[in-house]
């Protein structure tokens, strides 16, 4: 194999590295035990350091001989709408209730989508907030109040 | 016969009105979301989970079965009609299944793919109904250190059968085992890796995990580039395969099965591999070589037949110990422990009712999916029609409507946007999701079983190795951790998943 560097094997790496060392220094604040009786933080640690070690292992291959892979484009509109939109769904679910809840949200992911008019994705989120309410609250009877307690009704 | 009678008690279970009912409903909804194209069988599985909750353990499985056929034979729908396999094993019926949809043929493979797939399933569900008891028997004899080796064998087999390299699928493992530590521990109660919310205490719920993984991320990267999409749906007629049809894939469905039924058991996508290794066989033994990959029947009856033996022998594996063999089973193994049962060597003998009627309702099940889907592939072609930009909302929507329903905890509705862009990031630098929900699945128990093994041990880590079915079983892991990570092998690798792309 010709030497190459990867972009995503080293970012690939980078992200096993950051999250298995989050994890270790997490797991060096819990009590670690002896082996007789683990202590909470002994198994984190163990397999965090596993993550980091395999990540830094995918680092190197990464800056040696990577793996070709066509990284493409990234839609950002579309990651920042859809998680705007499954965040607003879990904060707001409580509080605004399950059919403005899904009527907000249905609208937001609909906008990422790069080609989407306006009356479409008006048309869109009011056909699946209904469709929703029908199948969840009435069809499978799904406790949650249609209209919140935000809303002062 | 104790398998008769057992098969009579299954049957009993099954047959009652609403276990009827509910695995109709479930193969309908099963095949109406997996026919909706990117979306394969995990995620609809995972979509469609919460509905089950509100019903009997008996009744819920039995649905939740019914979604997973019902799931697996609309992707081959839609691999077969536009080209868009929701899932790896699905690939390999789009090879030639989409090339005669092409030619209009559609209707031949689509019956070519359902009689084959009720014949495997047929033939498998026996397989496990013959299988599974034995099996049982043995695994009630494993402690805590053989199922710590044995879980941890899952893991490493299930590299072997993923995509990419092995070094990222280890990673991936990791990844999901220390993610499933977060929440209390087991033993002392103390929360670990929860920022001092309360919500993150029950750890984070797997659904989550995989509607994020299979669900969010993949619309991601079907938005990445949208002009591509082309939904051209050809009308199907001509349902029925001609008599000369009707010969060539009497022995493909066959070799297919028995492929199937054997590679199912495997843990990580036996049903992967088993679609693969068919379509390989059913070239190399055909007399019309040439025609594979333009349109070959041949090719679409035994991937088919191999998939759907698979997809019903991985539950050997999870009904007997309890490990799930792929993320579907993963998401069953949730639904088992939802209803207050542990899945594993003790059902059969804790809940025969439940055991058997859940083997007699995967029969059951085949039979409703032939009578559904050739009357109604008019509804599914339809089905296709839509277009992209209702279908994601649509996805996002009920995605985070059913996470939130499970425990009408706002954090686990949180964890899909994360999980969805992790998943998203990982996966566009060539790494797999599956083996990072198989790890967060598997990661609690093999921790639950390391912990216990030693306390039983007094401290004494050679146990794993004195005890003579876990060192088989950490022999045999060690075994596959060589083979995978050995060029020649990752090389023929390669070759088997190159002819998906």
């Amino acid at each position: 194999m010709e030497s190459r560097r990867s972009f995503p094997d080293v970012l690939a790496g980078g992200v096993f590295v950051l999250i298995g060392g989050a994890f270790v220094v997490g797991s060096l604040g819990y009590e670690l035990g002896t082996p007789l009786r683990m202590g909470p933080g002994a198994f984190p640690l163990l397999v965090g350091a596993a993550v980091v070690a395999l990540g830094l292992a995918i680092v190197v291959k990464g800056l040696v001989a990577g793996e070709v892979i066509s990284f493409g484009p990234i839609p950002w509109r579309a990651v920042a709408v859809i998680v705007l939109a499954v965040l607003f769904f879990g904060f707001t679910v409580r509080g605004l209730g399950f059919v403005p809840t899904s009527a907000v949200t249905a609208l937001l992911t609909t906008l990422a989508s790069s080609r989407v008019r306006p009356l479409a994705a008006v048309a869109v989120a009011a056909g699946l907030t209904a469709a929703a309410t029908l199948i969840f609250v009435v069809g499978l009877q799904l406790r949650i109040p249609l209209w919140g307690p935000w809303l002062g009704l | 016969m104790e398998l008769l009678d057992n098969l009579a008690l299954g049957f009993s279970t099954a047959l009652l009105v609403q276990n009827v009912v509910y695995c109709f409903v479930g193969v309908l909804l099963g095949t109406a979301v997996g026919v909706l194209p990117g979306i394969g069988p995990t995620a609809t599985v995972a979509m469609l989970l919460p509905i089950t909750f509100n019903f009997e353990p008996v009744t819920a499985l039995i649905m939740l079965a019914g979604i997973y056929y019902g799931a697996q034979y609309g992707g081959s729908t839609t691999a077969i009609l536009i080209n868009l396999p929701g899932e790896s094993s699905a690939a390999v019926t789009a090879l030639d299944g989409h090339e005669m949809a092409r030619q209009g043929r559609a209707g031949a493979a689509l019956a070519a793919a359902a009689v084959g797939s009720f014949v495997a399933g047929t033939v498998a569900t026996v397989a496990l109904a013959v299988a599974a008891p034995p099996l049982a028997r043995v695994a009630l004899k494993f402690g805590p250190a053989e199922y710590f080796s044995l879980v941890l064998l899952g893991l490493i087999v299930s590299i072997a059968l993923a995509r990419g390299t092995a070094l990222k699928a280890l990673a991936m493992i990791a990844l999901g085992v220390l993610l499933g530590t977060i929440g209390q521990d087991i033993y002392t109660g103390t929360p670990r890796f929860v920022f001092d919310q309360r919500e993150l205490y029950g750890g984070i719920d797997f659904v989550s995990v995989a509607v994020g993984m299979f669900g969010v991320a993949e619309i991601l990267r079907n938005l990445e580039n949208e002009q591509t999409r082309t939904a051209i749906v050809s009308k199907v007629k001509n349902l029925w395969p001609t008599r000369e049809d009707r010969r060539r894939i009497v022995w493909p469905i066959l070799r297919g099965t028995g492929l199937g039924a054997a590679l199912g058991v495997l843990p990580g996508g036996g049903h992967v591999l088993a679609s693969f290794a068919s379509y390989a066989v059913e070239k190399r033994v055909s007399k019309r070589r040439e025609e594979f990959g333009r349109g070959a029947i041949e090719g679409v009856a035994g991937p088919e037949s191999a998939n759907n033996a698979a997809a019903q022998t991985s539950f050997i594996p999870l009904l007997t110990l309890g490990l799930p063999a792929h993320p579907v089973m993963a998401l069953m193994v949730g639904a088992f422990i939802v209803h207050g049962i542990t899945p594993g060597p003790n059902v059969i003998t804790d809940e025969p009712a439940l055991f058997w009627g859940l083997i007699a309702s995967m029969w059951i099940g085949n039979v409703l999916l032939v009578l559904l889907n050739l009357p109604l592939i008019g509804m599914w072609v339809r089905m296709l029609r839509i277009p992209y930009q209702v279908l994601f909302p649509m996805i996002i929507l009920f995605a985070a409507i059913g996470t939130y329903s499970l425990g009408f905890n706002a954090y686990d509705v949180y964890a899909i946007a994360f999980f969805g862009i992790l998943g998203y990031v990982l996966i566009k630098c060539g790494c797999e999701p599956a083996p990072l929900l198989l790890g967060f699945v598997l990661g609690p128990l093999l921790e639950e079983n390391l912990r216990r093994a030693l306390i039983i041990s007094r401290g004494d880590a050679s146990v794993f190795l004195t005890r003579p079915i876990s060192a088989v079983l950490l022999a045999l892991t060690v075994a596959a951790l060589v083979v995978t990570v050995l060029p020649a092998i990752r090389k023929r690798r390669e070759v088997v998943f190159a002819e998906e792309e």
